[in-house]
């Protein structure tokens, strides 16, 4: 059995989180903060993978990505032919997928907390990219944790997504699922085993440490 | 030195259009029912609501046509209804996080953390977290926060409207200390006559969304036209010096503008600065020097004004001194006595005062 599948489900998930945590963290600010009116269409747009079958965004994305999209067009600047089976593909797939994981629990513990935290920074003269760092996040630093934690497991269980973007080659794209699938194509039943026996226990220690540790941040503040 | 406030717009059901220009020292109260636009008032002041209008701190102007100054911007402290601590800090890092932003950037410090620790009594809470602490403390807390981030202004939301009887005897002391010591003027949002008589030293009368009345307390209290001249607690507070005592009768000499009052209790050396507050109900009219009574105040004085409250009561004012040169006080009498002793305005009068509260030691 390889450990590079694993390594590389590590990669992509981590690789995922922080660019979710980086793109997520303003939209889900400008999603709990925000009066415009069209706003709820841009939550329901984030909101469509947790609905949509992952065939379908899959779908969409090789449209995108590969050689007649607009992703085919960005590969060519550095003389690839198109974005679909590649690495960086299945990272901006994992994205859009994995967004509504991030995005949702951010946005509800900035809403959380409401207006009167932030009214009671500016009165202490705390600009509001001020207050942002130092009363919105550490407030909501149980959304930023569940949002992480969510976003890393859900990506490292993708599956149909990965197949249809990423395709199954090694190093490259191919996952722990679907090298999972793979093993069992071929009738390699013990490390199949092996990994799916991994991945359950990977789950289960990420919810339970999740869980443990909000019952800590819970009673530290808030 | 004063503030100048002038705001109008349409909030919810009303319009509020409200002007006044209160002191640029002590506490000015804007007083007035739940729901009359005063706490809105406040959040414009501090920039957290926008109406049209302009607001000036000693010619420095923080809105006027499309100058709008933000909030953290502003030189201001502001005490919310419930303390509104951050949560994830602890006490003092809470009390610090406006002193870090202003004297921490080149302000000059003139409120530091030992002295607010010291008035409002913050020592033993330093290093807990806000969560454990009772509501008073906690608006302790709020209050020293603000000040710690030296205003020029401090704005307060009904401070105490949150709390339950208890907490709010335990902070009112604090806050009449901080009246005496205090250079900064203060804005003091608040429907609880008794708070307000306690501490402002300026009125603005408030109902729905307009200026009924402004002007000192003492001014206002005293006309019989306004409607906390309806309330059936009104009355009025005069300061007073302690003039002398009555050892043998644990009395003390107070002079107040016109007359003097002997009240119980030892108030302290000659000299000490008091107020009294003196209800209308404590308060009758004699037309002759009383003989062969217990009341022991009886102050000559002349009825400056009158105004029929409703079927069976008058509210008068008096201004003590034979001449009427003195401090008004309200007298709440019934319209038979009145019309029995054939009372009118000009009149010289003795006003008998039955009870005298003293509630604060102005500095």
């Amino acid at each position: 059995m390889s450990w590079q599948p694993i390594i590389l489900t590590l990669e992509l998930a981590g690789l995922t989180t922080v660019i979710l945590l980086i793109v997520g963290t303003p939209l889900a600010w400008w999603l709990a903060r925000s009066g415009a009116w069209w706003k709820e269409a841009v939550a329901t747009v984030v909101a469509l993978p947790l609905v949509l079958p992952p065939t379908v965004l899959g779908f969409y994305l090789l449209m995108l990505l590969g050689p007649n999209g607009p992703g085919g067009w960005l590969a060519s600047l550095w003389g690839a032919r198109s974005m679909a089976f590649t690495f960086e593909g299945l990272v901006i797939g994992s994205v859009l997928y994995s967004m509504p994981f991030v995005v949702q629990p951010i946005r509800n513990a900035f809403e959380a907390f409401g207006d009167r935290p932030l009214e009671a920074a500016a009165t202490l003269r705390a600009s509001p990219l001020d207050t942002f760092f130092t009363v919105a996040v550490p407030l909501a630093r149980r959304g930023f944790l569940t949002g992480a934690v969510l976003g890393f497991a859900h990506t490292m269980g993708e599956f149909g997504v990965v197949l249809m973007i990423g395709g199954n080659i090694p190093g490259q794209t191919k996952v722990l699922s679907v090298a999972i699938y793979d093993y069992v194509e071929t009738l390699q039943w013990d490390e199949a085993h092996l990994l799916a026996g991994g991945m359950l226990v990977f789950s289960f220690t990420v919810i339970l440490t999740m869980m443990m540790l909000e019952k800590r941040i819970g009673r530290g503040g808030r | 030195m004063s503030l100048s406030v002038h705001f109008h717009g349409t909030l919810g059901q009303f319009a509020l259009d409200v002007a006044f220009e209160a002191p640029g020292r002590g506490i000015t109260a804007l007083f007035g029912p739940s729901g009359c636009g005063k706490t809105s008032v406040l959040r414009c002041a501090a920039g957290l609501q926008r109406l049209n209008g302009c607001f000036a701190l000693d010619g420095d102007v923080w809105q006027e046509g499309r100058t709008f100054r933000p909030t953290h911007k502003r030189p201001i402290g502001y005490v919310f209804q419930e303390a509104s601590l951050f949560p994830h800090l602890s006490v003092r890092t809470n009390l610090l996080f406006g002193h870090r932003r202003t004297v921490g950037r080149g302000v000059p410090e003139h409120i530091r953390l030992d002295d607010v620790v010291d008035l409002l009594g913050l020592g033993h809470l330093l290093d807990r977290s806000p969560e454990h602490l009772s509501g008073g403390e906690r608006q302790r807390v709020g209050v020293g926060r603000a000040l710690l981030s030296q205003p020029r202004l401090l704005l307060m939301d009904e401070p105490l409207a949150a709390l339950d009887r208890f907490s709010k005897e335990e902070i009112l002391p604090y806050l009449e200390r901080l009246h005496g010591v205090l250079s900064v003027p203060v804005l003091y949002v608040s429907h609880d006559i008794a708070e307000v008589e306690r501490l402002a030293d300026h009125l603005v009368l408030l109902r729905q969304g307009r200026v009924v009345a402004a002007g000192p307390m003492q001014e206002l209290q005293a006309d019989p036209t306004l409607p906390i001249a309806r309330m059936p607690e009104a009355g009025v507070t005069l300061p007073a010096v302690v003039a002398g005592r009555e050892d043998a009768y644990g009395l003390t000499l107070l002079r107040l503008d016109g007359g003097h009052l002997l009240v119980p209790g030892d108030l302290g050396p000659q000299g000490t600065a008091r107020r009294a507050r003196i209800a209308a109900s404590d308060v009758s009219l004699a037309r002759n020097p009383p003989e062969g009574s217990t009341i022991l105040n009886a102050l000559p004085a002349r009825i400056v004004a009158a105004e029929r409250q409703d079927e069976v009561q008058m509210m008068a004012v008096v201004a003590l001194g034979e001449e009427g040169r003195g401090a008004r006080m309200l007298a709440r009498v019934t319209r038979k006595s009145w019309d029995a002793l054939g009372l009118s305005p000009g009149q010289p009068v003795y006003a008998q005062v039955k009870g005298v509260a003293l509630v604060q030691e102005t500095m």
